[in-house]
């Protein structure tokens, strides 16, 4: 089983390529420590945002998804983050019908200056998420433990002992 | 239980995966070795033929470790997990594309600011480490081949704001043959320097030396000069930009004006001049900013004309020797092309009046810089004579405060940069011209371009006092004897270590300098992003700092934050040289990020059409389904992530590259300690 005290959740982060992504840069180039939970994606904008990728991570084993793009009204792409926005709204709303906790799927802007407020983000998202448990959608239902292992053992194409 | 990620089968794809040790950047939090055998061993059946770890892999050692196993191994694809994409995806591109494979075949993943630099556990940086890379290689493995997009440069330039920077960029420009747009908000170009009276160190005459730059940029063959008007549009992309200027009406004819200024002599109407004059003089309704105006033609301020406030007066009119004013002339906007921009929009002087305590505005006789600067003017509303707010009391004693707005946590964090400088010619010009005290109050002095610190020996030398110590307050209350009828500055020196109280005739507030207060909407117009404070954002910082995010729009000067003349002036020259690049090449590659869409599965809803702010998606009438034009998309992805029929698709960042990313990131529970 997962052990619930030493859960250490997994998420997802999608970035923007102009602003999120250049301020995660920023974080490492000032060595701005944040916990190593979370795994980023860059996209072009947060606009290229299909909720398919949210239901992807959330489904392959993610315990929370964090999408990231420019303030209003700073988008590279002059607007593009507004309908990031909104397809966010509709999202979270159709995720909590499912039963998600809202906390999991989290909207954040951050401009390319701001590396230690996307680093604070993370690290609140990370302790919320951790508070909340394992989502556990990548067990297809079931409690079988690490299942991103043997998730692991099949992709590399090796025996999977259930 | 799981899915094999859809996309080519394990046995089509080679794979290279270069783990960079970045010296100890990388290697000193994750365990570079065991993330490189482990993606050896275990994404073997996901197409990796080969993983090594190498030292630099930026170096030309390491480029030509993937040059040789692209060579020998035939790899198809390559991963390296190293820096950012921003610094070196251009390096590992190339060496692809040297060894014969498409550059765009190859994946740069970041465990270097998104890992080693971020994380301190080495056991879980080392987990992560594996999961980026698996991440990178599920997304390789759904790369196409790519060609850059090839774009025509259109060799006229807009440079915007005719300061200092502005200014040269434009000269710099035209005396090399190429067309330039210059646009300037004001009547006249000069910018702020235009108000100095002395420049720092060497003292030479502000006027003195931009007037005959100002003459240049006004007479060249090569510029148009657009005073008195602003964008107010810009659409397209790098060498095809398309600006919209909006020329505000002038009601003088510029074809018929030969700037002999009896219009403005004889106009009744005397209006506070808040801009040039800082608040100290006046000008008229219809007015040239100052004598050496560029260019020479007046312009009639509408809201304070009394002939369009109330109708009568005509006073110009009747007078002026060749019929130039024009009461009817109306706004004009402009539509000009050009292929590269040049933001030089300036600073706006921090507001002293917010610091409370200083009582500027409140107090008479406390001055901005920039009304000590009018006062110091020979041209100025007292013909250069220091004197108190009664136009003719000289004091005996003067206070200066540094870093009014700057340093400071309630207003601007950082550092000014010009106002030591400032302050020190200050108590020259003040110690010279009429002999008073002078007190300069520092938190720590900074002179640190050429010939900058010999500038504030020679003041210490002339005999200014130096308190350092914030000033608390400014007060007229007098409470000891001597302070009554001046103002008394309440100061910890820092270095005697006690309070004191220094009563002074005048106080000059060596304000900050700040973002333009419309600098938000100026970047929205053009594209760009700001800073926390509110400053444009260069490309980087140390090595492209004149260049933006926005290909074929740079920036010079104070708009990226506080400056000095001499650097204003190189950020000029430096952003036209990158311009003149791209005019000479004739063209420049882009990256070929783009949407394309897919007719027969269109089913022609057109939900993209209103998504992109490009206009580059249309419908055809005629096919029923919609098209994207690749010169004018941007490659942002909303129309792809928005298809219902997944129809369009993004090169570079396809639904089958980010998924397959998100189940290679996946891959590995991370276990932590």
């Amino acid at each position: 089983m997962v052990d619930q005290e030493h859960f250490e959740p997994v998420i997802i982060g999608f970035t923007c390529n102009w602003c999120s992504y250049r301020a995660a840069d920023l974080a490492g180039t000032a060595r701005v420590k944040y916990p190593p939970n979370i795994r980023l994606i860059r996209l072009m904008c947060s606009g290229r945002l299909d909720p398919t990728f949210v239901l992807k991570a959330l489904a392959g084993g993610a315990d929370g998804v964090l999408i990231t793009g420019c303030h209003p009204g700073e988008c590279h792409y002059l607007e593009q983050n507004y309908k990031a926005l909104r397809r966010f709204l509709l999202l979270r709303r159709t995720l909590v019908a499912m039963g998600l906790e809202p906390a999991r799927v989290r909207l954040v802007w951050a401009s390319a200056a701001e590396g230690v407020k996307l680093a604070h983000e993370i690290e609140t998202m990370v302790a919320e998420i951790r508070a909340l448990g394992p989502l556990r959608w990548g067990h297809n239902g079931t409690a079988s433990d690490s299942a991103h292992d043997t998730h692991a053992y099949a992709m590399a194409g090796q025996e999977v002992s259930p | 239980m799981t899915t094999q990620p859809q996309g080519p089968s394990q046995s089509e794809e080679k794979i290279g995966v270069y783990v960079c040790h970045c010296g100890s950047n990388i290697a000193g939090t994750v365990d570079v070795a065991e993330v490189r055998e482990w993606a050896g061993q275990r994404l073997a059946g996901r197409g990796v033929t080969v993983a090594r770890d190498y030292k630099f892999m930026c170096s030309s050692l390491g480029q030509e470790l993937i040059e040789k196993d692209i060579k020998e191994q035939g790899l198809s694809r390559v991963v390296v997990a190293a820096c950012s994409p921003h610094l070196h995806e251009g390096t590992f591109r190339t060496a692809c594309g040297r060894a014969g494979l498409n550059p765009y075949l190859c994946e740069l993943v970041s465990i270097r600011e998104q890992v080693s630099w971020v994380h301190t556990d080495k056991h879980a940086a080392t987990d992560k480490a594996k999961a980026v890379v698996s991440g990178g290689v599920e997304r390789v493995r759904h790369h196409v081949p790519l060609v850059p997009l090839r774009v025509a440069i259109h060799p006229d330039t807009l440079v915007v704001g005719g300061g200092i920077a502005g200014i040269q960029a434009a000269l710099e420009l035209a005396d090399a043959g190429k067309k330039v747009y210059l646009v300037e908000r004001d009547p006249s170009i000069g910018g702020h320097m235009a108000q100095f009276d002395k420049t720092f160190p060497t003292l030479d005459c502000a006027a003195c030396i931009l007037t005959p730059r100002m003459v240049s940029a006004g007479n060249h063959p090569n510029i148009t000069l657009l005073t008195w008007s602003e964008v107010t549009e810009v659409h397209g992309y790098v060498g095809n930009f398309t600006v919209k200027i909006r020329q505000r009406a002038r009601h003088v004819k510029t074809e018929l004006c030969t700037g002999c200024g009896i219009c403005q002599e004889k106009c009744p109407k005397k209006v506070i001049d808040d801009v040039y004059e800082a608040g100290l003089g006046y000008r008229k309704a219809v007015y040239t900013p100052f004598p050496q105006a560029v260019p020479k033609y007046p312009v009639i301020d509408v809201e304070n004309c009394t002939y369009f406030r109330k109708g009568t007066c005509r006073a110009c009119e009747k007078l002026c020797p060749t019929g130039a004013i024009d009461f009817a002339q109306k706004d004009e906007v402009l539509t000009v092309q050009v292929g590269n921009i040049i933001l030089a929009t300036g600073y706006d002087l921090f507001d002293p009046q917010r610091v409370t305590q200083y009582g500027y505005g409140r107090l008479a006789n406390v001055f901005t810089s920039l009304e000590f600067e009018r006062l110091t003017n020979a041209a100025g509303p007292t013909n250069g004579a220091i004197v108190l707010r009664d136009g003719k009391t000289v004091p005996k004693s003067v206070g200066i405060i540094h870093c009014v707005g700057s340093r400071d946590r309630n207003f601007n964090n950082y550092c000014s940069a010009i106002c030591c400088m400032q302050s020190l010619k200050f108590a020259h010009l003040v110690k010279e011209r009429t002999g008073a005290t002078v007190y300069n109050f520092y938190i720590d002095i900074r002179t640190t371009a050429k010939a900058y610190d010999e500038f504030y020996q020679r003041v210490l030398e002339e005999g200014t006092l130096f308190v350092r110590g914030r000033v608390a307050e400014v007060t007229d209350a007098a409470r000891l004897p001597g302070e009554e009828g001046k103002l008394i500055l309440q100061v910890e020196d820092t270095l005697a270590g006690k309070q004191r109280r220094i009563p002074v005739d005048k106080v000059v507030l060596s304000a900050g300098l700040q973002p333009r207060a419309d600098a938000k909407a100026t970047a929205q117009v053009f594209g760009l992003s700001c800073s926390a404070d509110g400053w444009f954002i260069e490309k980087h910082p140390k090595l492209d700092p004149v260049a933006t995010m926005t290909e074929g729009v740079f920036i010079a000067g104070c708009v990226s934050g506080p400056k000095d003349i001499p650097a204003s002036v190189a950020q000029g020259s430096a952003a036209a040289a990158r311009v003149l690049s791209t005019i000479d090449k004739g063209e420049i590659t882009l990256e070929p990020v783009r949407a394309s869409i897919n007719a027969t599965q269109c089913s022609g809803c057109r939900i993209c059409n209103t998504l992109c702010p490009f206009g580059a998606i249309s419908f055809l009438e005629a096919d029923r389904v919609s098209e994207v034009n690749p010169a004018l998309c941007q490659g942002c992805g909303t129309c792809v992530a928005a298809c219902p029929a997944g129809a369009i698709s993004g090169t570079g960042f396809s639904n089958d590259q980010v998924l397959s990313q998100i189940e290679g990131l996946l891959m590995l529970n991370v276990a932590y300690a």
